[in-house]
């Protein structure tokens, strides 16, 4: 099992190549800062993709898609539902 | 009575070059496509990280678009009139191939050839007519009629038309503005002199 600080490492790392973030760095995602909106500026298809790579890193399916409004709400966040959710 | 129309301005992207009728912004021998369309990017500096999310069709219509607009602004009224042959065969088996494991929200949505005119009318600020039509090759008559009728009828004050292609990882863009200023008449035989000189290689269905 992954350390929580590597988490929020992995996690940025598969952000920035799965949304095609190019002209970003993981470590310039900070652990806090909002994913949409004024934060990252991610929209809704990315959202979408955030859904599919729960699904295909980490087991978890979320069966309603407004679910993600309360997950994807920044890195911290995420990580924690990862680590009380996740099936591999 | 008919307003006489002029080519003002073109852009072609072809086998490693992306030029106009002035210069030649890039000319390499990348093979790759992503690679290619990223050097485009970085070569005509454009700041818009939405760009990497697009797909191939869109990328070559924002790097073509940029020219031009660069040096002849768009009205929000410019109209876009593009086609090509393989409409957006890449990205339709791009999406199939992720079916078999995780299908990919983001490549579902260039899963239709007119997106690129979204992307260009969202870049642009435009609020204008678009059509995309597939032929099977190059199609001069049916870009001017369209264009024509725009201009004639005051639908749009300048029209973006032409041929923007991919298939295979080969690409064959040739975008024009039409207006009723410039130096070049807009006719069926010159769009068909520009589109096919340089270009041994047309991609059409035959």
């Amino acid at each position: 099992m992954l350390k929580m600080t590597d988490l929020h490492t992995e996690l940025k790392e598969s952000i920035v190549e799965q949304l095609n973030l190019e002209e970003m760095e993981p470590a310039d995602i900070s652990d806090e800062e909002p994913l949409f909106g004024d934060g990252l500026g991610l929209d809704s298809i990315d959202a979408l993709e955030l859904i599919v790579l729960l699904e295909k890193d980490y087991g978890i399916k979320l069966t309603e898609p407004e679910q993600g409004r309360e997950i994807f709400v920044s890195i911290n966040k995420m990580a924690q539902f990862i680590e009380e959710n996740r099936t591999k | 009575m008919q307003k006489e129309l002029y080519i003002k301005h073109w852009v072609k992207i072809k086998a490693g070059k992306i030029f106009d009728v002035e210069e030649t912004f890039l000319a390499t021998e990348e093979k790759d496509l992503n690679t290619f369309l990223k050097l485009g990017y970085q070569r005509l500096q454009i700041s818009y990280p939405k760009f990497h999310k697009m797909d191939g069709l869109s990328k070559l219509g924002i790097l073509a678009s940029e020219i031009i607009s660069r040096k002849h602004s768009f009205s929000k009224e410019t109209a876009l009139i593009f086609s090509n042959a393989a409409s957006c065969l890449e990205t339709d088996e791009e999406f199939q191939n992720s079916m078999q494991n995780f299908p990919s929200p983001a490549t579902f949505v260039y899963t239709l050839p007119n997106i690129v005119l979204g992307e260009l009318s969202i870049r642009h600020g435009l609020q204008s007519e678009n059509s995309f039509f597939v032929s099977p090759q190059f199609d001069a008559a049916l870009l001017v009629d369209y264009s024509t009728n725009l201009i004639n009828t005051k639908m749009a004050p300048q029209v973006l038309c032409g041929w923007i292609d991919l298939q295979s990882g080969e690409y064959d863009v040739f975008l024009c503005l039409i207006s009723s200023e410039g130096k070049t008449q807009f006719s069926e035989e010159m769009l068909r002199k520009i589109y096919y000189a340089e270009n041994d290689r047309p991609t059409h269905r035959t």
